[in-house]
């Protein structure tokens, strides 16, 4: 199946000198939900605002289901929503105005049905004629998304979306990213909450200094980065971990009443076995045990301190 | 063609037209009767007529024209400014539609506006002097032509500008000054030979002098002149607003 976005050589240097986006191929598969992790200024939005037409890239090309974005912009641009980073709107319209004046932006004729039905989804129905300047910021938010949504686009680009919203707020947008999915909605996410692309994304990539660092899938990314944690809580609490231990690299925790010991759970050989030997031998017990795999977090700072 | 692209861009622009009635429409129509009480009946009285024209219906092609000029470039610029301002043009860049589009849309509001407030001011005029019109269809064709003209101007400063005080430079300090020079008020026969040939160089006074012969039959330029002067201005506007869109000034990086 061919990509539902192409990114081939792509790259892009402002007039200043500084270079945004380096030399980038992506190919983002149709339907599914991809992450797109990186501090801030590593080069994400510019990326989602090329693809998008607003910035121009340097070189390279991008295609939307097979369309240039340059030579047939109309049919590229006509299957893409944007939720910008920035709360931007005019705040003076009311959100039934400025839903159904972004979908005639995109060239669809009005089709109240689908507002009405947009708005209810995003619990916004009960503020249609409400100005945006009366909503709170999350209800803004949400609006921005029925705009992109608007002209029933088949990806949708999601710059932070949910930036200073609440938890509920926030799940609720997940749950919206899932039903879009469902619905064969191609999504495109850039986000600070790492347990968001964690929770959703079917694949992650990862962009630093305006390099595209790492893309894989996201599963096999944590079983083969995800490093493991194994806590031994202790029966005495320890002062020092002894010298004979040294060579599994320890940490104290709680006081000393815990040890940790991280591992390869890939590795052809864990070092477990002989962590344990080496306790008893030194005399060290312990009441219980835990062992915790690496967050995407874990994982992503990680990456961007060594690519730094 | 993005047929509906274009009439949501419309639409909206007047939309905002319709929330902002106070000053959009009143004002100006306020200001306009003004002028008509101080220089039509006031000043007026004292003069006779003007090239055989009574002053006060003198003046009416000129206040028409003063209008149409600072509206036209007014409504254009705030329309494409606001987005800019907000943010919110990243909405239109992103969208399939192309330049000619965009234009058509903005534009096309602009001088739907200003066309709407000129003749508002006509049918004002006609409760202060009794109205005469030669030529009504060159009188509608010189109504169009500058309103598309001067709202092409006003979008280009709505490009260039960064802030609303630029926003104002231009019809404040250019458009406003140079329509009172342009024969306004007066025919340009009245000045001394000098400042004839300097008010040549006045872009304005070919706008007044054809818009007022499709009024009155007389004028202080040809009225071939006075077209192919606008005619200019359009050209000039249509390639500076080619120009933006083909290098992305202000509006791309």
């Amino acid at each position: 199946m061919p990509p539902m976005i192409s990114v081939k050589n792509l790259s892009k240097t402002y007039k200043s000198g500084f270079q945004a986006l380096k030399v980038t191929n992506l190919d983002i598969d149709k339907g599914e939900i991809f992450a797109l992790l990186g501090p801030n200024g590593a080069g994400k939005t510019t990326m989602i605002s090329i693809i998008c037409g607003i910035v121009t890239p340097s070189s390279g090309s991008v295609t939307v289901d097979g369309h240039n974005i340059i030579t047939d912009y109309r049919a590229a641009r006509s299957m893409i929503g944007l939720v910008p980073q920035e709360l931007t709107a005019d705040m003076f319209e009311t959100v039934w105005s400025t839903v159904t004046f972004s979908r005639g932006l995109f060239g669809k004729w009005p089709n109240p049905a689908h507002i009405e039905k947009l708005l209810k989804d995003l619990a916004l129905w009960d503020k249609k004629d409400s100005k945006l300047m009366t909503l709170s910021g999350g209800m803004k938010r949400r609006v921005m998304i029925a705009k992109a949504l608007s002209h029933e686009p088949s990806v949708l680009f999601l710059d932070e979306p949910t930036a200073g919203v609440d938890v509920e707020l926030r799940k609720d947008m997940w749950q919206l990213v899932r039903n879009l999915r469902d619905s064969a909605v191609t999504v495109i996410l850039t986000t600070h909450y790492i347990q968001e692309a964690e929770d959703m994304a079917d694949r992650i990539g990862v962009i630093n200094n305006g390099e595209l660092i790492l893309v894989e899938d996201k599963d096999e990314l944590m079983h083969k980065l995800g490093k493991k944690q194994l806590t031994l809580e202790l029966h005495e609490a320890l002062n020092e971990i002894p010298a004979e231990l040294a060579e599994h690299h320890l940490m104290r925790a709680n006081d000393g009443a815990e040890l940790i010991y991280t591992y390869d759970s890939q590795a052809p050989r864990t070092g477990i076995t002989g962590l344990l030997t080496d306790l008893a031998q030194a005399g060290i017990t312990f009441k219980d045990l835990d062992t915790t795999q690496r967050s995407l977090e874990d994982i992503f700072v990680d990456l961007v301190r060594r690519d730094g | 063609m993005n047929l509906p692209a274009i009439i949501a861009i419309y639409k909206f622009e007047m939309a905002r037209w319709g929330r902002t009635f106070l000053q959009s429409l009143v004002a100006p129509v306020i200001a306009t009767s003004l002028y008509f009480v101080v220089f039509g009946a006031a000043i007026g009285s004292r003069i006779t007529e003007i090239e055989g024209i009574p002053y006060g219906a003198f003046i009416v092609p000129g206040l028409i024209m003063l209008m149409l000029l600072t509206q036209s470039v007014a409504n254009a610029s705030f329309g494409i400014y606001f987005p800019r301002f907000t943010g919110m043009i990243y909405e239109h860049l992103s969208a399939p539609i192309s330049p000619v589009e965009i234009v058509t849309g903005f534009v096309g509001a602009a001088a739907t506006k200003s066309i709407i407030l000129g003749l508002i001011i006509l049918a004002t005029a006609g409760l202060f002097v009794p109205l005469h019109i030669e030529h009504p269809f060159w009188m509608a064709g010189f109504l169009l032509l500058t309103a598309i003209t001067f709202s092409l101007l006003g979008f280009v400063i709505g490009i260039w500008a960064d802030g609303f005080e630029q926003l104002q430079l231009v019809p404040l300090l250019i458009i406003t000054p140079l329509t009172f020079l342009g024969g306004t008020f007066y025919s340009l026969n009245v000045l001394p030979p000098v400042w004839q040939t300097v008010s040549l160089f006045n872009p304005v006074v070919y706008l007044v002098s054809g818009f007022r012969w499709s009024f009155y039959g007389t004028s202080d330029v040809s009225v071939e002149v006075s077209l192919a002067m606008i005619g200019l201005f359009l050209a000039i506007g249509l390639v500076a607003v080619w120009w933006i869109f083909k290098t992305g000034y202000r509006l791309k990086n």
